[in-house]
């Protein structure tokens, strides 16, 4: 049995969807032979590796880094599974369009900042902010779409199960937008 | 006013012989048959305005798809309630719902009880196929009891005819055009300063998502009682 390159990451999201991932339990043992971790907050890899089979990615792009990453993960995998509604819909991350991004800045590191005498935003490491919280399907390709917020353990569970089996399965069994 | 005579009509729905009479629509006859069309506007008790398009089906014949709700029966029509073509309509329009206004389900009052949230499992839709538009209305909790908020506004209308024709008191209806429509409380003021609005809080209980609800209510208690509608009506009918 070939393993499937599996690879894990999150964007602009809070990381709800990757404990889901961490509360499958005792499957994570049953589902282990199938797949190699190869990239993943749960692991210490620095750089996204190529050719992976399946992706899961959770959040939503909403930095320029963001938005390079999950090019980088179209780019270098099979298979990408938007993980949530934050990745889905765009969900809590994409609430900051309705006020804009400059509003957002302006009250995060200036408005309720103790220490910034500068006055300044910082524009070194720190990732530029788009100008809009886009969900996944609106920067790439996303082959399969798994909404909850956050998605409950028993659908990654029965999604990836499916995934490594090649058959479908309706998703909105499994969980909808919102629970 | 010559009142029209009220016929049988006999036609096919989903190539079933379904017989109805001359005043009903598509939708109140294929209800009566057992013949599920999906709705979201529509509500039983209340005019039937259209608006939603969801219960979109099709009319041999007709060039375009046209809502079961608001259409009226025929002598010997065919209707089909699903198709590709149909779903993929559907579809679309769920997800346009969704894009026009900000309904993120996971902070909503009415998660796990709202009826468009219902519809995407229904109708298996995963994710919108359009882009999300995020345009944003001032949220009006002036009301001491309830709240309203545009944002979560599918403009079915529900409210603005729960108001007009059960309460009898037209406090609410619709203002500006397109993506600004907005439900008002009598001339746009404040809900708390509507001298028409009775606070009898029905449209509240008909509202199929998260604009209008409850204060001091928890997503785990019941919020919406759409069946409140025919009950009122059947106790009314019975003091007649």
């Amino acid at each position: 049995m070939t393993k499937i390159r599996l690879a894990t990451i999150w964007l602009d999201g809070c990381s709800g969807c990757h404990m889901s991932f961490l509360d499958m339990d005792e499957r994570l043992i049953e589902l282990a032979p199938y797949f190699d971790l190869v990239y993943s907050p749960y692991v210490d890899a620095k750089e996204f590796p190529k050719e992976v089979d399946l992706s899961i990615v959770e959040g939503a792009v909403s930095s320029d880094h963001d938005l390079e990453m999950i090019k980088k993960i179209r780019a270098n995998s099979k298979t990408i599974l938007a993980l949530g509604d934050c990745a889905v819909t765009g969900n809590v991350s994409a609430l900051k369009n309705l006020y804009g991004t400059d509003a957002v800045l302006q009250r995060g590191y200036f408005e309720l900042a103790d220490i910034n005498k500068n006055k300044r935003y910082p524009s070194q490491i720190v990732p530029k902010l788009l100008d809009k919280v886009i969900p996944l399907h609106e920067a790439v390709k996303i082959d399969y779409f798994l909404p909850g917020c956050p998605t409950p353990a028993d659908a990654v569970y029965e999604t990836i199960k499916a995934l490594i089996e090649g058959r479908e399965i309706n998703v909105n069994e499994l969980t909808r937008f919102g629970k | 006013m010559i009142k029209q005579k009220v016929r049988v009509k006999t036609f096919k729905i989903d190539d079933i012989t379904v017989t109805g009479q001359s005043d009903q629509t598509v939708l109140e006859v294929a209800r009566e048959h057992n013949i599920y069309i999906p709705t979201l506007c529509y509500l039983e008790g209340l005019s039937c305005v259209g608006s939603c398009r969801m219960c979109l089906v099709e009319i041999k014949g007709c060039r375009e798809l046209a809502p079961a709700c608001t259409s009226k029966i025929k002598e010997g029509m065919e209707v089909v309630t699903t198709s590709p073509d149909i779903q993929a309509h559907r579809n679309m329009i769920l997800s346009m719902l969704f894009s026009e206004r900000t309904h993120t389900c996971s902070v909503c009052v009415v998660n796990g009880n709202c009826e468009l949230q219902d519809k995407t499992v229904e109708l298996g839709l995963e994710h919108s196929l359009v882009p999300y538009l995020e345009q944003r209305f001032e949220i009006d909790a002036s009301h001491k009891n309830f709240v309203h908020d545009p944002n979560r506004c599918i403009l079915c209308t529900r409210c603005v005819r729960v108001c007009d024709e059960i309460e009898g008191a037209h406090a609410l209806d619709l203002v500006d055009r397109g993506i600004n429509t907005r439900i008002i409380h009598d001339m746009d003021e404040p809900w708390a300063d509507s001298q028409s609005c009775t606070s009898c809080g029905k449209c509240v209980y008909v509202c199929p998502t998260g604009a209008l609800y409850e204060k001091d209510i928890s997503t785990e208690e019941k919020l919406k009682k759409t069946d409140i509608i025919l009950n009122l009506i059947k106790s009314r009918k019975k003091d007649d």
